[in-house]
């Protein structure tokens, strides 16, 4: 693997125009990246899907080489319709475009940040392999005081040449204090094989507001990862929600430190899973300080041969007095086939906190589905709108009125 | 202050930490097959049972220790223990209690188990342990009538070749974990039960394990057999002396119940957990299975975890039987410098399999606790349950309380519920029961065995009493 991967690198700094200084810093990460591999079962945040194994079943010869130098034509059809957004559009591992139409421009600043080194101490390989094959990297500064007048929609989209390849982002955002970001990542429903891994990396200054909601709806055969640091000062909020459905795998990953009092973070998650599909969600939410809040809902819906697994952690320093957390997970199996996996950790150092976890699963109350079914609606109908009920729960949590309708049409619930 | 009134000091904490000075027979220190075959000869055991201990010995050569867990501890010297410690008086065995050495039973009487009088008054058939070999079992005449097997381990291997060959290392098998295997190899003894088809055991069996001499490593092994439609309640208890340096505990327990049959498992280990600074003390490293061979049978392991400087274990129950049941009911408490990683293992193979498991952890001082178990039900396992609910409660924010569950359910007949909470003493409930004049120390013992309540209600009489004094024990001094 080593060598294919060298030989990717090769490509990539023949055709791209890194400066000499961007290589070599590129070039300690893909070291570090040949010498860890790919996470596997090993590992203990890899236990329940190893994804070195999957990548190896779905994907022969897994490509890592990108050719950043031509651009992408952009196909408009896969734009939203009905809400005014900004947009920042993801061709093939490279942004066509960064468009804060909506804006103050000069409340924005868009920052080369190629060189800038991770910030905390990481142990996941996948974060080297997108560090090294990564395009540019851009930090988004929002300003202090401002809010965003819209939402902000990455669209994720992949042409269809592209196959067996690795693909990669990473986008640093900033909000300066007081300020507001509503994020949305779109993913579209290309159906070729790639390995797409992406690394956001959040900083919210004192009183900001995040909102990331994540939406895989579509079916499509990629292997996704994701993952989110959230470092966040007093009195910040960010609420993350995970719609996890279309890919063939899907893993969330979100760390959260919580460095400010009064700060807090809210995780909501949808697993709904059709035939043969894997899907993952692991939080760790890390309490440091006082007075620190966090609430995860994590619900999976599960069909034939699909797997879910949800590996939530709190974290509570023995400084952290006063923390609350809270984390559920619910899980309804629908066939034989499906499995649900989960460990909600919980790792406490201080003894003024009030922290809980709930976890069940099982299958679709047939009680419930008698008393409907008593009143009128056939089987089917039943069983849907006692499943609509569980996952609306969910999208209730959403805290923007117009992101979550936009999101109740997505998934199709009706309210 | 002279050296005995200092020991007295000493007792006051810990009132088992007196060692008794008994001419001792030991294997020569190491581990290695010349030892292996030592233990086996001076028990004058068959070929077959040599033969068991050697494949696990080899077996154990390609094994690593594991380090997964929470609580690190110093690289164990393996080659630096006795692996077997005999009172010498034992070499030829006592027929009855009285043939005793008096020194034995003066230490058993100071445990709070006077064996002869315990033979006449409570009713409770006792093995007693003493470093290596078991010394001497009570109450046999009454148990023989039922047909009940009672006895040490070495005894069973000797006269109940046949049970011992079938049931030994099916449910710990010799290729098990490190620390099961290295029991495999080494074990000394232990109890053997054997309750035949249909009996009701009459009294409660109980084993008293204590560790005496220096430098050694206790290896025992419990192997209960409840024959069809028979009914087991068994407890056992430890102690051991106080001494600086860190002693090993790996033993081995295999419970196997076959159709409609009921084993009940309690403990109250209560091991010595090293000083306030957190030297010495007992690493407590046990593995303890359970099987649910039969339909409709069913095993309860009820613990109390006090002592013990490091303790890792899981009492796990394998539900292969279709309609079986198993529980766990266990309240951990660390103090001081202690550390305990435990939990249970619930593994649903048969069809209309429950479980249920209520931990209970309250943490102090600078100790950490983990509770980690895992409940997995198959996919044939269909229309089964599971329900756990796991409880911390942290005096002072210089101790951990952790909880690591794993769930997997991969059956959709099937439902599992989990809760998990972990908080304080409110400053509520302390002022209530001051209020109405408790002082701090008895307000949180009262509250305490509150919190513990579900699983104090578990154990046998006798037992239930003395675990509510030890939580009280256990807790001293961390108030304030």
């Amino acid at each position: 693997m080593s060598e294919q991967l060298q030989s990717d690198f090769d490509k990539l700094v023949k055709t791209s125009k890194f400066s000499n200084e961007e290589i070599q810093f590129k070039k300690n990460f893909l070291n570090n990246f040949i010498k860890k591999g790919f996470p596997n079962r090993k590992q203990e945040d890899w236990k329940f899907l190893d994804i070195s194994q999957i990548i190896k079943k779905n994907i022969s010869n897994l490509s890592c080489f990108n050719d950043y130098s031509q651009s992408n034509k952009i196909d408009p059809s896969i734009f939203i319709d009905g809400l005014e957004h900004n947009k920042i559009i993801f061709i093939n591992g490279r942004i066509e475009k960064i468009d804060f139409n909506f804006e103050d421009q000069n409340k924005i600043e868009i920052i080369d940040e190629t060189k800038k080194d991770i910030s905390f101490d990481y142990e996941n390989s996948l974060i080297d392999l997108n560090s090294a094959f990564t395009d540019k990297v851009f930090k988004i500064l929002i300003k202090k005081n401002y809010s965003l007048k819209k939402p902000l929609i990455i669209y994720h989209s992949i042409n269809n040449e592209i196959k067996s390849t690795n693909i990669n982002l990473r986008l640093d955002f900033e909000l300066g204090e007081n300020s507001c970001l509503k994020l949305i990542d779109y993913f579209s429903n290309n159906t070729a094989k790639n390995f797409i891994n992406i690394f956001y990396n959040f900083n919210l200054e004192k009183d900001s507001i995040l909102k990331n909601y994540k939406i895989d709806k579509f079916i499509n055969n990629n292997l996704k990862y994701s993952f989110n640091n959230i470092e966040q000062d007093n009195n910040s909020v960010s609420e993350t929600f995970i719609l996890s459905a279309g890919s063939d795998y899907f893993k969330n990953e979100i760390n959260c430190n919580l460095n400010g009092e009064y700060s807090s973070a809210f995780i909501n998650g949808i697993f709904s899973l059709k035939e043969n599909q894997q899907h993952e969600i692991r939080t760790t939410i890390n309490h440091l300080v006082e007075n620190t809040k966090s609430y995860q809902l994590i619900k999976s819906v599960l069909g034939k041969n699909t797997k879910s697994a949800y590996q939530g952690r709190i974290f509570v320093n023995s400084k952290a007095q006063k923390t609350d957390g809270y984390q559920l997970s619910k899980a309804i199996l629908l066939d034989e086939t499906s499995e649900f996996n989960a460990k909600p950790e919980l790792e406490i150092y201080a003894d003024d906190v009030k922290c809980s976890h709930g976890s069940a699963s099982g299958s679709l109350d047939e009680n419930s589905i008698f008393y409907l079914m008593s009143r009128g609606l056939n089987y089917q109908q039943s069983k849907e709108l006692l499943i609509n009920g569980f996952l609306m729960d969910v999208v209730e949590k959403i805290t923007d009125l117009e992101i979550k309708n936009l999101i109740t049409n997505i998934i199709g619930l009706k309210q | 202050m002279d050296t005995r009134e200092k020991d007295i000091e000493k007792l006051k904490d810990y009132k088992y930490g007196f060692t008794t000075d008994i001419e001792n027979i030991k294997a020569p220190k190491g581990l290695n097959e010349d030892v292996i075959k030592f233990i086996s000869n001076i028990k004058k055991e068959p070929k077959w049972m040599l033969d068991f201990r050697l494949k696990a010995f080899e077996r154990l050569k390609l094994l690593k220790e594991p380090n997964w867990q929470k609580p690190k501890y110093p690289k164990i010297d393996y080659q630096d223990l006795y692996y077997y410690s005999a009172p010498k008086s034992m070499k030829d065995k006592p027929k009855s209690l009285d043939e005793l050495d008096p020194k034995l039973l003066e230490t058993y009487k100071k445990l709070g188990i006077p064996l002869q009088e315990q033979a006449r008054l409570n009713g409770i058939a006792v093995d007693a342990v003493f470093d290596s070999v078991s010394v001497a079992t009570t109450f046999k005449g009454e148990l023989t009538k039922h047909g009940i097997i009672f006895c040490s381990m070495s005894e069973a291997i000797q006269k109940h070749p046949d049970l011992v060959k079938k049931y030994l290392g099916t449910v710990i098998p010799v290729t098990d974990h490190f620390f099961a295997t290295l029991n495999s190899a080494v074990f000394t003894d232990g109890s053997f039960v054997y309750i035949p088809e249909g009996v009701k055991c009459p009294m409660e069996l109980s084993t008293y394990f204590r560790i005496n001499a220096s430098e050694t490593g206790q290896f025992e092994r419990t192997l209960i057999i409840a024959d069809k439609g028979s009914y087991v309640s068994y407890l056992e208890g430890c102690t051991a002396p106080m001494r600086d340096e860190n002693q090993l505990h790996a033993a081995n327990v295999e419970l196997i119940a076959l159709d409609d049959a009921e084993i009940k498992y309690s403990t109250v280990q209560n091991w010595y957990p090293g000083d306030e600074n957190g030297k010495g003390g007992i690493y407590n490293f046990v593995t303890k299975r359970g099987l649910c061979k039969g339909k409709n049978s069913k095993i309860s392991w009820t613990q109390v975890e006090t002592g013990s400087a490091i303790t890792w274990k899981y009492p796990s129950c394998i539900l292969k039987g279709d309609n079986s049941i198993g529980e766990f009911y266990s309240i951990a408490i660390t103090n001081n410098h202690q550390k305990a990683d435990t939990g249970t293992k619930m593994i649903h193979l048969g069809k209309n399999t429950k479980s249920k498991i209520i931990s209970k952890g309250i943490s102090a001082g600078f100790s950490d606790m983990t509770y980690r178990g895992l409940v997995d039900i198959n996919s044939k396992a269909k229309n089964s349950s599971n329900y756990t609910q796991c409880d911390s409660l942290l005096m002072g924010n210089k101790c951990g309380a952790h909880t690591v569950p794993y769930i997997k359910n991969k059956n959709f007949d099937s439902n599992i519920a989990h809760e998990a909470t972990t908080s304080k003493i409110s400053e509520e409930q302390l002022h209530y029961c001051q209020q109405r004049g408790l002082n701090a120390e008895e307000a949180v013992g009262l509250i305490v065995n509150g919190f513990c309540k579900e699983v104090l209600q578990q154990l046998p009489m006798e037992f239930a009493v003395e675990a509510q004094k030890l939580v009280g024990i256990s807790l001293e001094g961390s108030v304030g």
